[in-house]
């Protein structure tokens, strides 16, 4: 019980730090303004402070919330299945709600199905999944994750011992890969000899096989992991009691791994408070919206005490490069782990690129295991 | 669980009560709708009492229950449309106590009979809209009947209890889809959730023109009906009730027992197979993961606050049916946990468990 008060807490605290953060960062002249008062719905697929997706969704509403003019309202556990159709027609019909963010994946289809519906509400969802076609009241947006697993890759070849660091993926499936190949190339981009053991578990959620994997990476001499699914607290909290270090994903999970948190790579769907202003104002917006760091998508984890000045200056250093848009990604020569060439000598990927991120379905060199694909 | 007797007579009585059962109906019902309603008062005061406990204002949530519920014309919808499923599971536990069976498999029988409807309706694919419908859902309606069937014979031929068979074929019903949906007849252009082929869209059942309520209310209506009547005024209805009471007393009027307890398995069970069949011609279109919502389970509760009664299980799905229904705004509202609601069922079926217990003592100390 304990323990759920302080990750609730927790979460609040994270809120209250975000909204301090954007409050600065706002521009002044929304102050003094009369903006229109709009609602607000967050619908999540599980509990709120699971340290994981849904959490990351948690912290983006509560500084959303602090929006000039915003109320939210947030209902929780809903499936995903025809029940979601009807959370979303009862905020809009009792709650009042102009705008919509139904977090989990698989909502997508039944916020196709509504919206046309309501054309006077926005419905925004976390997937990057709307295509010509679909309702214009509907917006897919989604980071580049592989952006801020490069960074977690770097601090790892610089901190790991062994040079063995272990990737553990829930669904074989495009952005896991790309989230991989990041974590693999920051990692030899500090060290040369660094390899990465992948394992896709191919559940979203699946604690007990997640440990089990931690544990059995640990027997294999790897003293770093990222665990790339729904909630990583269990394998966060698995390698923290072998004594390895870690990084984290979607949400900052630095309180779980006190000792070997390093950073993490996390969402900023925060961003999805440009689309309510939109909305209240009457602005224009995109319909779909991918980004890294220099769209601010995604971000990085505080560092873990356990992580030197200079390792932190290194990942400091490369994130600007993203922001800068002088680092890319995938530059040649490159080579997958079956020792295809992939990129030759001189080429170079934009980090927008997203038709060249969605075909990834290979591993880099230096990666051990498979996609799992055939 | 309560024993599946709580609603018969004591055995000291029993040989002559049937005799009684229609002469005595109205004092019997009254004396049930009383519990019933004292029953669910005591579980509102718990309730009301449990959040207040938790810093909420009792009135202000029962406010909202009832906003949620049946407050705007949505509501009602909303509420309707939760009911739905319930009014048939809830014959499942309801037509075998009938004949002094627990039966608790509702939800391994919806499974089944979505799955049946699925295959059916794929296999039926080119067939006239309206013929395929009614196939698809008859045979959602055998696949459960049979299900629930086959406990009822390993109960009157092997004497294996009901209750425990049917809670655990609800696991193999479930293993039983994710198996054929995580491979043999899975949609495999969907790739992010496991789920099977999908129904030819002809087949779907749209509406109630003029409602956001599908047609699965009206078959959940005229079933319930139905079975009332069958209950109440057939010989059938009767024999069950004599089986119920007394299966010696029963056995000496040379009813035919064991057909009476697998008909009466049989309909219930498809009654719930029903429920997962429309399930998927109303709402799916297609098996997954989405049947296996505690349909079957709520409709125990139904049953059991209805008394064993199928008119009662109208009203009783609508207040559960409002209360899923509304537990959405109070998590909204008030920022509860989900597990609020289930709370409150949970506070239900415990008191009307418990007034089950004083059934007839207040008819007996009166007289």
């Amino acid at each position: 019980m304990s323990d759920s008060i302080s990750r609730r807490s927790l979460l609040t605290g994270a809120a209250k730090v975000g909204a301090g953060t954007l409050i600065v960062s706002t521009p002044s002249r929304m102050f003094g303004q009369d903006v229109k008062p709009i609602t607000v719905g967050f619908i999540y697929a599980a509990t709120r402070n699971d340290y994981g997706w849904n959490q990351a969704h948690a912290v983006a509403a509560r500084r959303i919330a602090a929006l000039p003019g915003v109320k939210l309202v947030e209902q929780e556990r809903v499936p995903e299945t025809v029940q979601v159709e009807r959370v979303m027609e009862s905020m809009i019909q009792i709650d009042g709600a102009k705008v919509l963010f139904p977090t989990s994946f698989g909502f997508w289809p039944f916020i196709q199905k509504i919206a046309p519906k309501y054309p006077d509400v926005l419905f925004v969802h976390a997937g990057g999944l709307w295509k010509e076609g679909d309702a214009k009241n509907t917006i897919g947006y989604r980071g580049y994750m592989e952006e801020p697993h490069y960074l977690c890759g770097i601090a790892a070849g610089m901190m790991s011992k062994t040079g063995k660091l272990g990737f553990i993926g829930s669904k074989p499936l495009y952005f896991i890969f790309n989230n991989c190949n990041g974590f693999v190339m920051g990692a030899r981009s500090a060290r040369q000899d660094a390899t990465c053991q992948v394992v896709i578990t191919g559940d979203w959620d699946n604690p007990v096989k997640e440990a089990e994997t931690v544990n059995a990476l640990v027997d294999q001499g790897v003293d770093i992991i990222v665990a790339n699914v729904d909630s990583p607290k269990v394998a966060v909290e698995t390698a923290e009691r072998r004594g390895i270090m870690s990084c984290g994903y979607h949400t900052d999970l630095s309180a779980l791994a006190p000792n070997g948190f390093l950073t993490g790579a996390e969402w900023n769907w925060a961003k999805g408070g440009d689309f309510v202003k939109a909305w209240q104002t009457g602005a224009p917006y995109p319909n779909l919206y991918r980004g890294g760091f220099r769209q601010e998508m995604v971000a990085l984890s505080p560092f873990g005490k356990a992580v030197p000045q200079k390792v932190q200056q290194a990942v400091l250093a490369a994130r600007q490069g993203f922001l800068d848009d002088t680092l890319k990604l995938y530059k040649g020569p490159l080579k997958d782990n079956k020792g295809n060439q992939v990129l030759a000598a001189g080429q170079e990927i934009s980090n927008t690129d997203n038709a060249f991120k969605l075909n990834v379905k290979w591993l880099v060199e230096g990666a051990i295991g498979s996609t799992g694909l055939q | 669980m309560g024993p599946p007797e709580a609603h018969a007579p004591s055995p000291a009585h029993a040989t002559q009560s049937w005799r009684l059962t229609t002469q005595r109906l109205p004092t019997d019902s009254l004396e049930s709708l009383l519990l019933s309603l004292a029953a669910l008062a005591v579980a509102a005061i718990l309730f009301g009492g449990f959040v207040a406990l938790q810093g909420y204002d009792p009135l202000a949530v029962y406010q909202t229950l009832y906003l949620g519920g049946f407050g705007t014309r949505f509501s009602i919808e909303n509420t309707l449309t939760q009911a739905t499923p319930l009014l048939l599971t809830a014959l499942c536990t309801l037509i075998p106590a009938r004949v002094g069976l627990l039966v608790i498999g509702g939800e391994g029988a919806v499974v089944l009979g979505g799955l049946a409807a699925v295959l059916a309706s794929v296999a039926l694919a080119g067939a006239p809209a309206s013929i395929g419908t009614i196939l698809t859902i008859s045979a959602g309606a055998l696949a459960g009947g049979f299900w629930i069937a086959a406990a009822g014979a390993l109960k009157h031929m092997r004497g294996v209890n009901e209750t425990i068979s049917t809670l655990l074929m609800n696991y193999i019903a479930v293993a039983l889809m994710n198996h054929l949906i995580s491979g043999p007849i899975r949609d495999f252009s969907q790739t992010l959730k496991a789920q099977s082929w999908s129904i030819p869209n002809a087949f779907m059942i749209g509406n109630i023109r003029g409602w956001s309520v599908h047609w699965g209310l009206v078959i959940g209506l005229t079933f319930c009906v139905l079975v009332h009547l069958v209950l109440r005024h057939t010989t059938l209805g009767f024999s069950f009730d004599i089986l119920g009471g007394n299966r010696r007393a029963a056995q000496m009027a040379g009813l035919p027992i064991g057909r009476l307890m697998l008909l009466a398995c049989f309909l219930g069970g498809g009654a719930a197979g029903i429920a997962g069949a429309v399930e998927i011609v109303a709402v799916h279109g297609a098996a997954s993961e989405s049947l296996v919502v505690g349909l079957g389970y709520t409709g125990i509760l139904v049953a059991f606050l209805a008394r064993q009664n199928a008119l009662a299980v109208l009203l009783v799905a609508l207040l559960l049916g409002g209360i899923s229904a509304s537990g959405g705004l109070l998590q909204r509202r008030f920022d509860m946990p989900h597990a609020v609601t289930i709370v409150l069922q949970g506070l239900i079926f415990i008191c009307v468990l418990a007034s089950n217990a004083s059934t007839g003592r207040w008819r007996r100390s009166s007289r």
